[in-house]
C-alpha cells in the first residue's frame, strides 16, 4: 500500500474548480445558499468542513491564514485547521487579523475593521436560517424563491410577546442586499453590524449541509427587527478584564467555585494588541495584573 | 489569575499520542494483523466497506485498526479517503442473477429452480456464548459437496416473467447515473440517488426505519423473495476494444423484497419490489435497505406518504453516520461564545421576571427596556 | 341579506373535472360567484364537493376546464396561468381558507397573537405593536377574549380554534373565503355559536364565500345559494331557499328529507 499524496490545499483541481464554481454563484447573488457537492474532508462533519473546503479552494501561496474559533487563534479546533493548512498547502499562517488575507471564522468576526483585499470565510453548521421554523428543504427553498418571509416575523414576534423583546443573541437572521435572508452562522448578534458594509468578502460554507453563500464587500447587511423593538447589540457591560477594551465582545471565564467571574476579550489578538500598546503607552489599572472584576456582585 | 488558553497546539498532540498508545494496548500482547482483520472480523471489514463506499479488504481492515473497532470512525476513514481518489470511469451494472453463489434463500418459495442455498449464517445457531471458542485455536473444516449445479435464476426474475411483479424500472441507458459524492442531493431524488444513499447509510438507521415500516409505519407487506450472497464480475466498457473488460469480482449481499400493491387506474394489481445491495456479506443492511427502498416509492406509487421511513427528505438527510457524527460530536467544541450570549439573555430574563414578581413595575419596565 | 357588488363575478368555473385515474372526481361543474355572495357546496362524503373546493382554490390542478378570478386591480386571470408566487400571494392576501380542522389552519405552538398577525407580517407589517393592536381587535371581533392573545391554541377549546382560525384568515380582508366543513366536528351549541358569528362576519365585510357541507342546516343559514352535488356531479342549483324548500332532483328531496345520514 503506497502512502497518498495529496494536492496543494489538500482538495484536488477539479474539486476546487466546483467550489470556486459555487462562491461565483454566490456573489453574484448575495445571501443566497448555492448547493454544492461538499466533499468528505479528513475532519469530521460540523468541525469546519465547509470553511475548510471554501478556505482550499481560494487559497493560494502568497496567502497568509488566519484561523479563529470563538475568536481565538489557540483553540484546539482552530490549531487543528492552522496546522492541516500548513501541512497541505505550506502557506504562512498567523494569528494577527490585519495581517492576514484569509481568515476562517467559527462563531465571531473579529474586532479589527476588515480591510478590501481580505476575504473572511465561515464555517456554518445550519445555513438555513428557515431551517428550525420548517424543517423542510423543499419548502424553505421555496419560501427564499418567493421572498416568503413573514414566517421569520413570526418567531420575533413570539419572543417579544414571551419575553418582552427578540430573545434571539446569537445565528441572528439578517437581510442581505434587501433580498435574501440569511443565517450568519452562530456568531453573537454583537457581531452582525460588522457584516454591514464590510470592505472584506465573506464567505460563508456549510459542509455537511453542502451549501455556498457569500456577502460581497459593501453589502447592505440588515439585522431582522420590528419598527418598535428595533435590533440592538448585546454586550456585556464591562471592560475587558485583561486590557480594559469597552467595545469588545467577552468572555466570561468562571475562576472559582464560589461565584466569582471574570470578562474578557473573546477576540484574543485583538485583546493581546490592546494590551501591547497599553504596556508602551503605560496606562495604569488597565495591564494584564488588572483585578479580575466579580460578575456576581454587579 | 486567568491567562488566554494556549499551548492547544502541544495538548493536541499529546492527546494524539496517547490516542496512539491505547490503540495499541498492552504491548506484552501481540499487535492484530490486517490480516488477521480482514480473515477473522469479516462482517466488520464488510459493513466498513459498504458504509465506506469503497470496495477494499485491506483499507477496510486498516481503518478498523485505526478506528480502534470504532466502526463508524472506520468508515469516516475510508470516506475520506475515497473522496481524494481520482475517478477513471464508470463500470457495467454488475449482473447478480451471474453471481457465484454461496447463500441463497427464499422466503416465498419453497422450492425453486437452483434451491435454497443456506451459505454461511447465523440462522439457526443457538445464541449461547461459546466457551470452547474463548479458549483458541478453533478450526472447523466446512463440509464440501459439489457445486450447485444449474442456473440460479432471481426470484423476481421468475415472477416478472409472468407479469406477477413489476417489471424492474428500465432507466434509460442514455441517463446517466446520479452520484450524491459528486453533486448535491437535491429533492426530490430519483430512485438512483435513493439507492445510492441507502447503500451508504448507517445499518443501525436503516434498521430502525425498516423495522418502524414492519410496525406499521408506512407497512408495505414485504415478503423475503430473495436473498443471495456470492461474487460477481465487474466489468468496464473499454473504448478502444469496443467491449466490456472484466475488472475483478467482487462479493455482495443482495435482497429483493416482493411488497404487495393494489394497483390503479391504470396498472393491473401486481408485487412491487424493495431492493437492498451491499459489498461483501452484510445482510441485515441489505434487508433493511430493500425495506426502506420500497418505502421511500410511496410516492411514486402514489401511496399517502406519511410515516418517517416515507419521508424521503428526512431518510435522506439523516441516513448518513458520518455526517450525523460529526454533527452530533461536534457540540464538543467550544461553544464559548454562543452560549455567552444566551447566558446573558437568561440573567436578563431572570431579572425581569424577579422585578415583576417581586411587584416592582418601575424596575420591571427598566429591566424591559 | 344580498348584496352583489359588482356585474362581473369575482370567481368563474367553466367545466371543471377532475379524474384520479378511473375514479371521477368532480365532473364538468360550471358555476359564477360574485363579490359578497356566498355558496354552499352541499352533498354526501365521496360526491365531489371537496375536490371542487381544491380545484377552485388551485390546490389541485383540473382534468379539464379553468377556473377564473378576478384580482384586486380589476383584471380577470385563469387560475393555472398564475405563477407560484402569484397563487401564493392570493392565498395569503385575498384569499382565505379555513380547514375543517384547525389543526390544519394554525400554528398550533405559536400564540394566538401571531397567528393571527402572520399574514399581516407576511405582507410586510413591521411594527410589533401595530401587528398587536390589529390580531388583538380580531380576537375581539372572533370573541376571544383578548388575555389569551399570548396562549398558543393547543389550550384552546375547538370552538374557539375554529374562530381563531376565521381570524387569522380574515385578517387582511380577503374578498373570497373558502370553507371546508367548518363546523364539523363541533358541539352543536358551539356550532350555533359559530354559524352565527360567521353570518355576520360574513355580512359586514362582503365577503364572497364558498362553503363546503354535508349539513343543510348549515348552507340554510350562511348560503343565498346552493349547489347539491352528487357522485362528482352538480345536480341541482338555485337559491338556497328555493331550492331546500323545493327540492326538484329526487336525491336532493332525499337530503332535504335528511334520510340520507352525512
Amino acid at each position: 500500500m503506497s502512502g497518498p499524496t495529496y494536492n496543494f490545499a489538500y482538495l484536488d483541481e477539479q474539486t476546487k474548480r466546483m467550489i470556486r464554481r459555487a462562491i461565483l454563484k454566490a456573489i453574484a447573488v448575495p445571501g443566497y445558499q448555492v448547493p454544492f457537492a461538499s466533499r468528505e474532508m479528513p475532519m469530521p462533519y460540523g468541525w469546519g468542513t465547509g470553511g475548510v473546503q471554501v478556505t482550499a479552494a481560494i487559497l493560494g501561496p502568497d496567502d497568509v491564514l488566519k484561523v479563529i474559533d470563538q475568536g481565538s487563534d489557540d483553540t484546539t479546533n482552530a490549531v487543528s485547521i492552522r496546522k492541516f493548512f500548513a501541512k497541505t498547502a505550506g502557506v504562512r499562517t498567523t494569528t494577527c487579523t490585519t495581517e492576514a488575507t484569509v481568515i476562517q471564522t467559527r462563531h465571531r468576526i473579529p474586532e479589527a475593521p476588515l480591510g478590501e483585499g481580505q476575504v473572511l470565510v465561515y464555517q456554518v453548521p445550519i445555513p438555513e436560517p428557515l431551517r428550525f421554523l420548517e424543517p423542510r428543504e423543499t419548502e424553505t427553498r421555496r419560501m427564499h424563491a418567493l421572498a416568503e418571509y413573514g414566517l421569520i416575523h413570526v418567531k420575533l414576534y413570539e419572543d417579544i410577546a414571551r419575553h418582552g423583546h427578540i430573545a434571539t443573541t446569537y445565528a441572528y437572521p439578517v437581510q442581505v442586499d434587501g433580498r435574501y435572508v440569511m443565517d450568519p452562522s452562530p456568531t453573537p448578534k454583537f457581531d452582525n453590524p460588522k457584516m454591514n458594509d464590510c470592505a472584506a468578502l465573506q464567505l460563508f460554507g456549510a459542509g455537511r449541509e453542502k451549501r455556498i453563500y457569500a456577502i460581497p464587500p459593501h453589502t447592505t447587511v440588515v439585522s431582522l427587527d420590528f419598527d418598535d423593538h428595533p435590533f440592538e447589540r448585546y454586550r456585556f457591560d464591562a471592560p475587558c478584564a485583561l486590557c480594559g477594551a469597552t467595545d469588545s465582545y467577552l468572555d466570561e471565564v468562571i475562576t472559582d467555585d464560589e461565584g466569582g467571574r471574570m470578562f474578557a476579550c473573546s477576540d484574543t489578538d485583538y485583546c493581546e494588541k490592546r494590551r501591547a500598546t497599553n504596556r508602551d503607552d503605560a496606562v495604569p489599572g488597565n495591564g494584564p495584573g488588572a483585578p479580575a472584576m466579580d460578575a456576581a456582585s454587579r | 489569575m486567568y491567562v488566554a488558553v494556549k499551548g492547544g497546539e502541544r495538548a493536541i498532540e499529546n492527546a494524539h499520542r496517547l490516542l496512539a498508545s491505547a490503540r495499541r494496548g498492552d504491548t506484552a500482547l501481540p499487535e492484530l494483523s490486517l490480516e488477521q482483520i480482514s480473515g477473522q472480523l469479516t462482517l466488520a471489514v464488510d459493513r466498513v466497506m459498504t458504509e465506506g463506499s469503497l470496495y477494499d479488504r485491506e483499507l477496510a481492515a486498516l481503518a478498523i485498526k485505526q478506528a480502534r473497532g470504532d466502526l463508524v470512525e472506520a468508515i469516516f476513514l475510508l470516506r475520506a479517503f475515497r473522496a481524494t481518489l481520482p475517478r477513471f470511469g464508470m463500470t457495467e451494472a454488475i449482473d447478480t442473477a451471474n453471481m457465484e453463489i454461496r447463500r441463497r434463500i427464499s422466503a416465498t418459495f419453497k422450492d425453486l429452480p437452483g434451491g435454497q442455498v443456506l451459505g454461511p449464517t447465523f440462522d439457526y445457531t443457538h445464541r449461547l456464548l461459546d466457551p470452547t471458542l474463548a479458549e483458541g485455536e478453533h478450526s472447523v473444516e466446512p463440509a464440501s459437496a459439489a457445486p450447485v449445479d444449474g442456473p440460479m435464476p432471481r426470484v423476481t426474475d421468475l415472477l416478472a416473467s409472468d407479469d406477477l411483479i413489476e417489471q424492474s424500472p428500465n432507466a434509460d441507458p442514455a441517463d446517466p447515473v446520479g452520484d450524491l459524492t459528486r453533486d448535491p442531493l437535491g429533492f426530490p431524488a430519483d430512485r438512483d440517488l435513493r439507492l445510492q444513499n441507502l447503500a451508504r447509510g448507517d445499518e443501525g438507521f436503516l434498521l430502525a426505519l425498516g423495522y418502524s415500516t414492519q410496525r406499521g409505519f408506512g407497512r408495505t407487506h414485504p415478503f423475503a423473495g430473495e436473498i443471495r450472497l456470492g461474487e460477481v464480475e465487474i466489468e468496464i466498457f473499454a473504448e478502444e476494444v469496443g467491449f466490456a473488460v472484466p475488472l475483478g469480482r467482487l462479493t455482495v449481499t443482495e435482497c429483493q423484497m416482493i411488497n404487495q400493491f393494489k394497483g390503479s387506474a391504470t396498472e393491473a394489481p401486481c408485487f412491487t419490489r424493495g431492493y437492498g445491495l451491499a459489498f461483501g456479506h452484510c445482510e441485515r443492511k441489505a434487508m433493511a435497505m430493500a425495506l426502506v427502498d420500497r418505502a421511500l416509492r410511496a410516492r411514486e406509487l402514489g401511496e399517502e406518504v406519511k410515516a418517517p421511513a416515507q419521508d424521503e427528505e428526512f431518510v435522506l438527510s439523516h441516513s448518513d453516520n458520518v455526517q450525523a457524527t460529526g454533527f452530533v460530536e461536534h457540540l464538543k467544541l467550544p461553544h464559548y461564545v454562543d452560549f455567552q450570549s444566551e447566558l446573558g439573555l437568561v440573567r436578563r430574563l431572570r431579572a425581569e421576571f424577579q422585578a415583576l414578581r417581586s411587584g416592582d413595575t418601575s424596575l420591571a419596565r427598566e429591566a424591559a427596556e | 341579506m344580498k348584496q352583489i357588488a359588482h356585474d362581473q363575478p369575482l370567481l368563474v368555473a367553466e367545466g371543471l373535472s377532475k379524474w384520479y385515474g378511473r375514479q371521477i372526481g368532480c365532473r364538468d361543474v360550471s358555476l359564477a360567484l360574485y363579490e359578497g355572495e356566498v355558496l354552499a357546496v352541499a352533498g354526501e362524503s365521496g360526491s365531489g364537493k371537496t375536490t371542487l373546493l381544491q380545484l377552485l382554490s388551485g390546490q389541485l390542478e383540473p382534468t379539464a376546464g379553468r377556473v377564473l378570478y378576478r384580482m384586486r386591480d380589476g383584471v380577470t386571470r385563469e387560475l393555472a396561468a398564475l405563477g407560484q408566487a402569484e397563487r401564493r400571494f392570493l392565498f395569503r392576501t385575498d384569499w382565505g381558507y379555513v380547514h375543517q380542522d384547525p389543526v390544519l389552519g394554525l400554528r398550533m405552538a405559536v400564540s394566538a397573537g401571531a397567528n393571527v398577525g402572520e399574514r399581516l407580517m407576511a405582507v410586510g407589517w413591521r411594527h410589533y405593536g401595530r401587528i398587536r393592536g390589529t390580531a388583538s381587535s380580531w380576537l375581539d371581533r372572533v370573541e376571544i377574549d383578548r388575555s389569551r392573545i399570548d396562549d398558543a391554541p393547543i389550550t384552546y377549546s375547538g370552538g374557539m380554534r375554529q374562530r381563531l382560525q376565521i381570524a387569522r384568515n380574515l385578517i387582511t380582508q380577503p374578498r373570497l373565503v373558502f370553507m371546508d366543513e367548518p363546523t364539523g366536528g363541533l358541539d352543536v351549541s358551539v356550532q350555533a355559536r359559530l354559524l352565527d358569528l360567521v353570518r355576520g362576519l360574513v355580512a359586514e365585510l362582503g365577503l364572497a364565500v364558498i362553503v363546503v357541507t354535508h349539513d343543510l342546516a348549515v348552507a340554510r343559514l350562511l348560503s343565498h345559494r346552493i349547489m347539491v352535488m352528487k357522485g362528482g356531479e352538480a345536480i341541482e342549483t338555485g337559491l338556497t331557499d328555493q331550492v331546500l324548500d323545493d327540492p326538484h332532483e329526487p336525491y336532493t328531496q332525499l337530503l332535504v328529507s335528511s334520510i340520507l345520514p352525512p
